[in-house]
C-alpha cells in the first residue's frame, strides 16, 4: 500500500500544480471520508491494524483523484463514505470486496450529482484561486463561476476537436485531478512494476486491447473515431489501467485470467467511449470486469502438477 | 526480489518456486569433522518411515559398535545398530526432538572402547542378486538420508514390469544453510561413485545422473574430477532455486517428466536416491558399516562455531552445539533441518536421528513473528508453489474449518516445502494452516476407518 502512495504523489502533485488549492480540498474530503467511515465501522480491536495498512488512505486517495476540481467537498467526502462502506467495510474489510472501493464511490457520485461531476474547470487558474463551488453547502446549487471546458474526451465525442497529445501527456487539459498527465502516471507504474507490486499483464493488456480496437476502428471511419494514442492518453484510461484495475484483491490471480480481464476491459472501454452515452468508460468497464474476476478465476486454475488437464474440474 | 539470474531463463529448471539467500557461506568451506564420542546414546526405535524396529537387546547386553541392536519390524521398516561399543543402560521411553516420547534403547559407551570408524570387511555386492541386495540394504538400516527417512531398499524394490532407466542423485541441497551434502560430494567423490555403481548395477539402469546446484561449483567439479571416460555417470548443473531438490522437482528439472500425482518416481523409470545416502550405501558394502552415524551442518546465527560435522546416531544435540561452543545468549529457536522445512526441537536433549541434516540456532532476526495483514489476493504464493496449487485458497479454507473442500483442491499433492508462506507478503502462516487442514483430514479418514 505504501508503494502504491508513493506512486501516486508525482500525480497528484501534479494536480496539484494544475488545479491549485482545490485539488487539495476535493482530494482531502475523499481521503477524510474514506478513513473517517474505516474507523468508524471497523471493531475497535481491529482498527489499529486497518488503520495501518494504508489501504483506506489509499482508496481515497485513488477516488479524490478521479473527481473533477470543482466539486463540492462534501459530495468528495461523501463519495470517500460510499467507497470504504459500500466499497469495502460491507464485503468484510480488506481482501473480501468485489469491486474496487474507489470505482464505487466515484460511481455513486456520478448516479447522484450527475451535473457537477461532470463539470469540469480549465487547470489554467493560479494555485491560491479558490472555486467557490468546493464550499457548496449540501443540496444546494451555485451558478458555476469559473471558467469551465469539456475534457478532451468530451471535446472529442461531441464537438469532434482533437486534443494535441502532448497536452495529454504532460497534462495541461481539463479533466479529473489525478488522470490528465500520461507521463507521470507510466512513471509510478514503472516505480511499482520495479517493486513487483503490480501485475504487468493489466496495464499491458488493457492498453494493447484499447490501442489495437482504436486502431481497428479507425480503419473504417478515422473521421469519427478518435486515434489509437489518443485513446490511451485521454481520459482516466492510464489512471484506472495502471492503478485501479491492478488491484490485485479484485482482479484474477491467475496469469491466463489476468490477460482476459485486462483484454476484457480494454474493449469496453472502447465500447463505451465510442457507442456509449457518455465521453469516458473506464470506470464501468473496470467495475463490470471485476464482477466477472471470481468466474475467470474459477476457469482459469492451472493444471496442478502432476494431474491431467480436467482434473481440476 | 527480482530473478537477475540469466540462467534461469535457459536451463530447463521447473516451474514456480522461490530464491531464498543461500545462507551458506557459514560452513560451506569447512570441512567435515568427527565430534568426540560422548557416554550416551538414545537410539529411538522410530526414526525412519513405516514400522517402528523391534529391539534385540536386554538391559545390561553388551554390545559393539556396529552391532544390529534392532531387527525391522515389516518390509517398510529397517534395521538398527548400535552407534558405540558400550552396555545397553535401557530399553524404555525417551523423549524425540519434537517432544513427544518414543521406545528407544539407550546405550552407555565403554569409556576404553576404541570405537573404530572401519567396521568390517568389504562385502561382496557384485554376486548379489537384487533380492539379496535389497536385505542387505534393509539390513544396514539405510533410509533416505535428505531428510524424508524413507526407507532405502523400498525404493529399490521395483515391481514386476518395471524397469528403472536413470538412477538420478539428488545434490541439490536447495535448503538454506545446509551444505553437508556439499562437503560430502567434495571431500568423497570416490565413495559417492562407487556407491552410485552398486546401485545402478543392481537396478540394472541405464545411468546415473547426479544434479547439484550451481552455488556447489566445487563440488561439481570435485565429482567429474573422478569420473572415467565411458562411466554411464553425468553430472547435471541444476539452477539453485527452491525446492530443486524435492523429489518431483528435480525429476522435472533433468528429464522433463512429471510424475503423475499419486504416483512414485519409479514409474517415470527414475530412481532418486540423496548423496549422503548413497555414499552411506557405498560405505556398508565398503568396510560393512551400517548406518549408525550421519553428517550434519550446525549452524544459524545462535551457533558459537558453526561446522559441518559427523555424528554418531544418538547423541543428544545439546552435546552437538556443545562441541560447536554451544547456543548463543540470544538463541530463541533450534531446528533440525532446513530453515525451509525443518522442524522446531522441543529439547535439547534429544537425540541426533537419521534424518537430522541439521541443527541450525535462530534468533529473533529469524524467528520473530511478522505481523500479519489480511490477504489481499495478490497471487505471489500461486506463483511460487512449484504444485501449482492455490496456496491462499487452502489457507482461507483451512481459517473456515472447511477441510473436506480443501480434498477437492488437491491438498494432499502439497508437500509442505513452504515457498507459499515464504512468497507472503501479508506474512500469513499460509503452509501451516495447510499443515493443519491435513492433519484434521487425516483424523477424520483414521476415526471413519
Amino acid at each position: 500500500m505504501g508503494d502504491v502512495l508513493i506512486a501516486l504523489t508525482p500525480a497528484t502533485l501534479a494536480g496539484l500544480w494544475y488545479f491549485g488549492i482545490s485539488a487539495v480540498l476535493v482530494i482531502g474530503a475523499s481521503i477524510a471520508g474514506a478513513v473517517l467511515t474505516e474507523i468508524a465501522f471497523i471493531g475497535t480491536e481491529r482498527r489499529g491494524e486497518s488503520l495501518l495498512d494504508g489501504s483506506g488512505l489509499l482508496t481515497g486517495l485513488l477516488l479524490g483523484l478521479t473527481l473533477p476540481p470543482g466539486l463540492p467537498m462534501w459530495m468528495a467526502f461523501l463519495g470517500g463514505v460510499i467507497a470504504l462502506g459500500l466499497g469495502k467495510v460491507i464485503w468484510g474489510g480488506l481482501g473480501n470486496n468485489l469491486f474496487n472501493p474507489a470505482l464505487v464511490g466515484r460511481a455513486f457520485l456520478l448516479a447522484t450529482f450527475p451535473i457537477a461531476m461532470t463539470t469540469w474547470t480549465t487547470p489554467d487558474e493560479a494555485f491560491w484561486t479558490f472555486r467557490a463551488t468546493n464550499f457548496d453547502i449540501p443540496f444546494t446549487y451555485t451558478e458555476v463561476d469559473g471558467i469551465t471546458a469539456a475534457t478532451p474526451l468530451g471535446l472529442m465525442k461531441f464537438e469532434q476537436q482533437v486534443m494535441p497529445l502532448s497536452n495529454l501527456f504532460m497534462g495541461s487539459t481539463s479533466g479529473s485531478l489525478g488522470e490528465t498527465s500520461g507521463l507521470l502516471l507510466i512513471l509510478g507504474g514503472i516505480y511499482l512494476y520495479i517493486r513487483r507490486d503490480l501485475d504487468w499483464r493489466v496495464p499491458v493488456s488493457i492498453l494493447l486491447t484499447v490501442l489495437v480496437f482504436s486502431a481497428t476502428l479507425g480503419l473504417f471511419d478515422s473521421e469519427r473515431f478518435p486515434t489509437p494514442l489518443f485513446s490511451v492518453f485521454s481520459g482516466g484510461l492510464l489512471l484506472g489501467a495502471i492503478y485501479m484495475a491492478t488491484d490485485p484483491v479484485t482482479s484474477p490471480t491467475t496469469p491466463t485470467g489476468t490477460w482476459i480481464f485486462g483484454i476484457g476491459i480494454g474493449l469496453l472501454v472502447v465500447l463505451i467511449r465510442v457507442f456509449g452515452g457518455m465521453p469516458e468508460g473506464v470506470m464501468y468497464a473496470i467495475l463490470l470486469m471485476n464482477a466477472a474476476t471470481p468466474l475467470i478465476d474459477r476457469f482459469t486454475q492451472p493444471r496442478v502438477f502432476g494431474h491431467m488437464r480436467g482434473d481440476n474440474d | 526480489m527480482i530473478n537477475l539470474n540469466p540462467l534461469s531463463l535457459f536451463s530447463g529448471s521447473f516451474r514456480h518456486g522461490v530464491h531464498p539467500e543461500h545462507l551458506k557461506a557459514q560452513t560451506q568451506d569447512l570441512p567435515i569433522q568427527r565430534v568426540p564420542f560422548g557416554s550416551n546414546y538414545v537410539m529411538p526405535l522410530g526414526q525412519h518411515i513405516g514400522v517402528p524396529c523391534k529391539p534385540m537387546v536386554k538391559k545390561g547386553q553388551r554390545v559393539r559398535r556396529g552391532e544390529q541392536i534392532a531387527s525391522a519390524g515389516g518390509f517398510v521398516s529397517i534395521a538398527l545398530h548400535s552407534p558405540v561399543t558400550g552396555v545397553v543402560k535401557e530399553v524404555g521411553e525417551f523423549r524425540t526432538f519434537d517432544g513427544n516420547f518414543s521406545q528407544a534403547i539407550e546405550i552407555e559407551a565403554d569409556a576404553f572402547a576404541t570405537q573404530e570408524p572401519n567396521i568390517g570387511p568389504a562385502i561382496d555386492w557384485e554376486s548379489m542378486n537384487i533380492e539379496q541386495f535389497i536385505q542387505a540394504v534393509q539390513g544396514a538400516g539405510i533410509v533416505g538420508l535428505g531428510g524424508a527417512t524413507f526407507p532405502a531398499h523400498v525404493k529399490f524394490s521395483i515391481p514386476e514390469g518395471q524397469r528403472i532407466r536413470y538412477l538420478l542423485i539428488n545434490g541439490a541441497e536447495c535448503e538454506p544453510y545446509l551444505t553437508n551434502d556439499h562437503r560430502l560430494m567434495l571431500e568423497r567423490p570416490d565413495a559417492l561413485l562407487m556407491g552410485a555403481e552398486i546401485v545402478r548395477q543392481k537396478l540394472g539402469a541405464e545411468e546415473t545422473v547426479i544434479g547439484v546446484e550451481l552455488n556447489k561449483p566445487e563440488a561439481i567439479e570435485a565429482i567429474k574430477a573422478r569420473i572415467q571416460p565411458g562411466d554411464p555417470v553425468r553430472v547435471v548443473s541444476l539452477e539453485a532455486k527452491y525446492p530443486q531438490g524435492a523429489e518431483k522437482m528435480i525429476i522435472k528439472t533433468i528429464f522433463d517428466r512429471e510424475v503423475p500425482a499419486g504416483q512414485l518416481p519409479r514409474d517415470v523409470e527414475v530412481n532418486v536416491n540423496n548423496v549422503s545416502t548413497i555414499v552411506a550405501i557405498a560405505d556398508y558394502f565398503d568396510h560393512g558399516m551400517p548406518l549408525i552415524e550421519r553428517i550434519v551442518t550446525v549452524s544459524g546465527p545462535g551457533v558459537g562455531y558453526p561446522a559441518n560435522l559427523i555424528v554418531p546416531l544418538g547423541t543428544p544435540v545439546r552435546e552437538v552445539l556443545k562441541f560447536c561452543g554451544g547456543l548463543k545468549d540470544e538463541t530463541m529457536e533450534v531446528i533440525m533441518g532446513g530453515p525451509m522445512m525443518g522442524r522446531p526441537i522441543a529439547s535439547l536433549d534429544a537425540p541426533v536421528v537419521k534424518g537430522c541434516s541439521g541443527i541450525l540456532a535462530f534468533t529473533e532476526g529469524q524467528t520473530l513473528k511478522r505481523k500479519e495483514f489480511p490477504c489481499i489476493r495478490c497471487g505471489r504464493c500461486v506463483e511460487a508453489c512449484p504444485y501449482f496449487l492455490n496456496p491462499a485458497r487452502f489457507a482461507r479454507l483451512s481459517r473456515a474449518r472447511m477441510f473436506e473442500e480443501m480434498k477437492d483442491y488437491f491438498v494432499f499433492d502439497c508437500v509442505e516445502c513452504g515457498c507459499c508462506t515464504f512468497a507472503c507478503p501479508s506474512a500469513i502462516p499460509i503452509v501451516q494452516l495447510i499443515r493443519t487442514g491435513k492433519d484434521q483430514l487425516r483424523n477424520t479418514q483414521a476415526s471413519a476407518k
